[in-house]
């Protein structure tokens, strides 16, 4: 598991190939690989956006208004839950409970928890996505 | 009720404890000291006497846990810390790891000497990211100031299975397999970890060890609700309630103290509608019935149980079908899909509430749900089967009512002005629990910037 994890980190996604370079370090098949793999929610079998934005669905967070922050990310984002912007940035998944029910709703930004998110702060999330964004384009091009 | 002790969490509201001359400065590693001039047996007797239970939710007595590991097997030892909180509702080992990780790392070097091991794994679940990372410079801290001796502690992360929180799945997991359960006996400290005596606790259970070691064994059983809930639990307190959190109290503490006056009433002064304890795993208690204590006799009077200290509460906007479909998800969900009840059973659950839920359902399927709980439960190798079937059947069964509405009236009662109106399960990943049945094959996709990256 973590040789995958090491692999995603390298790639963003395990790709059949990432998989079959994991499988050569090992000394497994990669079939194998592939079957741990499909196995964790964490792990990522497709392709995923730079930045991952994962909102708790579960039943603390849904209590408290969970599906009112997944429309506004939905909408803010203009994609729909599980797809990834077009340009390739921001990849908005639902999640089950994360561990933060004391604070709902509890949004996942790159593996960084943010508490109590309302829908009030999900513009302002999603603008400091878009930043970071620009910052990188212009941190590859120059 | 006489003042509450605070243990587990001792010392953090006034002090850094992440830092480890903060931690020694409260009596930091004193008790580890203590427990290595001990023989193992003595420190399992107090294990023992103090009649600390595993916190993760089975509520086994630890000293025993601690005393079926054989000795001297000619293979190693492995003591293996749950820390892969998964359970919804759950979130005081995250506290604790935040928080106390020095306590944590102590109690795992005293029961580490108790079953005489040298190497200790603890499982974080794969989410917790910042929680990783305060344990691994608190574990640096301990390491270079030659706390550890002979013991090599490691930080395994998860990396997103409910189902690994399972101890033998936990132990497959860090065998780097897919996480299923396996089949018991043999248990884990006799054949565990590669095969080999294997003692496995929860975060909060090990973090209590030496509070147990600095209290005596004897004085920390008369804590709570002595003999069967001895000690403090930090109780999770979450849903519609003012002040949400986590609060250590003894056991034994009212249901209706905890939610009222601990946790300020039902939130915005709504009425209270119902209340599940233990977690998304446990029966659901109506209203009527907060007038119970928290510890595990009283809970089990009324069939319900303590699981991982979690209190959700409920006010009367929550469709309490809705809640049932949202939880029956989750499980259909985390299913790992081997034993055959759990794996149809929780979709059979799904199909039937969304039925019911959508006002299709007729007569015979409230029963016929009823049937599928009772086909799931106690017949699968591990828990998660129950875990589904037993809040899902004290949903219909407690509020029948509501249910019957569904049936009687084609549509929900409360319709979209229910709290959980259209809340959306997660997008599956499970290729043994995919909504439409289909294998999620990697295949060649359009190159995302991302998948670029570094190739």
């Amino acid at each position: 598991m973590p040789a995958l994890r090491l692999a995603q980190e390298r790639y963003g996604w395990l790709s059949p190939e990432a998989l079959v370079e994991v499988a050569d370090c090992l000394g497994l098949t990669p079939a194998y690989c592939l079957s741990v793999a499909s196995f964790y929610d964490m792990l990522h079998l497709e392709p995923v956006g730079d930045h991952l934005v994962e909102v708790c669905t579960n039943i603390c967070c849904g209590l408290r208004g969970a599906e009112a922050v997944l429309e506004a990310f939905q909408r803010e984002l203009g994609i729909t839950v599980g797809e990834t912007t077009n340009d390739g940035r921001v990849t908005l998944r639902a999640v089950e409970c994360l561990g933060g029910c004391g604070w709902p709703t509890v949004v996942a930004v790159d593996g960084r928890y943010r508490l109590s998110v309302s829908v009030e702060d999900v513009p302002a999330i999603v603008h400091c996505l878009a930043a970071a964004a620009r910052r990188e384009r212009e941190g590859s091009g120059g | 009720m006489a003042e509450a002790p605070v243990l587990v969490l001792a010392g953090a509201d006034e002090r850094d404890l992440t830092k480890l001359a903060e931690y020694r400065a409260v009596g930091g590693y004193r008790m580890l000291e203590k427990a290595r001039g001990m023989t193992p047996q003595e420190v399992i007797d107090e294990l023992i006497a103090s009649n600390l239970r595993g916190r993760g939710g089975a509520f086994f007595p630890m000293g025993r846990k601690a005393s079926f590991v054989p000795r001297d097997t000619g293979r190693p030892t492995y003591l293996a810390v749950n820390a892969d909180e998964s359970e919804p509702g759950t979130f005081k080992d995250r506290e604790i790891m935040l928080r106390v990780p020095h306590r944590l790392l102590e109690g795992c070097l005293i029961a580490a000497h108790a079953i005489q091991s040298r190497n200790v794994f603890i499982y974080i679940r794969g989410e917790y990211l910042a929680e990783f990372e305060v344990l691994r410079a608190a574990l640096d801290e301990a390491r270079e100031a030659g706390l550890l001796g002979d013991v090599s502690v490691v930080l395994h992360r998860g990396a997103g299975a409910y189902i690994c929180g399972e101890e033998t799945a936990l132990l497959e997991s860090l065998e780097g397999k897919r996480g299923q359960p396996r089949s018991k006996p043999p248990f884990p400290a006799v054949q565990g970890l590669y095969a080999s005596p294997t003692l496995i606790n929860n975060v909060e259970t090990i973090a209590t060890v030496p509070k147990v070691l600095e209290l005596g064994g004897d004085e920390y059983a008369k804590i709570g609700a002595p003999p069967n809930s001895t000690g403090t639990r930090i109780f999770c307190l979450s849903g519609n309630v003012e002040r949400p959190g986590n609060y250590e109290l003894p056991m034994g503490i009212s249901l209706r103290r905890l939610i009222h006056d601990i946790g300020g009433g039902v939130a915005g002064g709504r009425k209270l509608k119902a209340v599940i304890p233990g977690g998304s795993s446990f029966p659901i208690l109506r209203a009527d019935e907060i007038d119970v204590n928290l510890d595990a006799d009283s809970l089990g009077a009324i069939g319900a149980f303590l699981g991982s200290g979690v209190v959700i509460v409920i006010d009367e906007r929550c469709c309490i079908v809705e809640l049932g479909l949202r939880v029956a998800q989750f499980y259909m969900h985390e299913s790992c899909g081997k034993c055959t009840p759990c794996r149809e059973g929780t979709r059979w659950m799904v199909q039937i509430l969304r039925k019911v839920e959508e006002g299709a359902a007729s007569q015979g399927e409230l029963d016929l749900l009823l049937d599928v709980c009772d086909r799931v439960l106690g017949k699968c190798l591990c828990p998660l089967g129950d875990a589904a079937a037993m809040p899902i059947a004290s949903y219909v069964t407690k509020f029948r009512d509501e249910f019957q509405a569904h049936v009687d009236q084609g549509r929900c009662p409360l319709g979209e002005s229910s709290s959980l109106d259209g809340l959306l399960a997660p997008a599956d990943q499970h290729a043994s629990a995919t909504a439409h049945g289909h294998l999620s094959i990697p295949r060649p996709s359009r190159p995302v910037a991302g998948a670029a990256r570094g190739a």
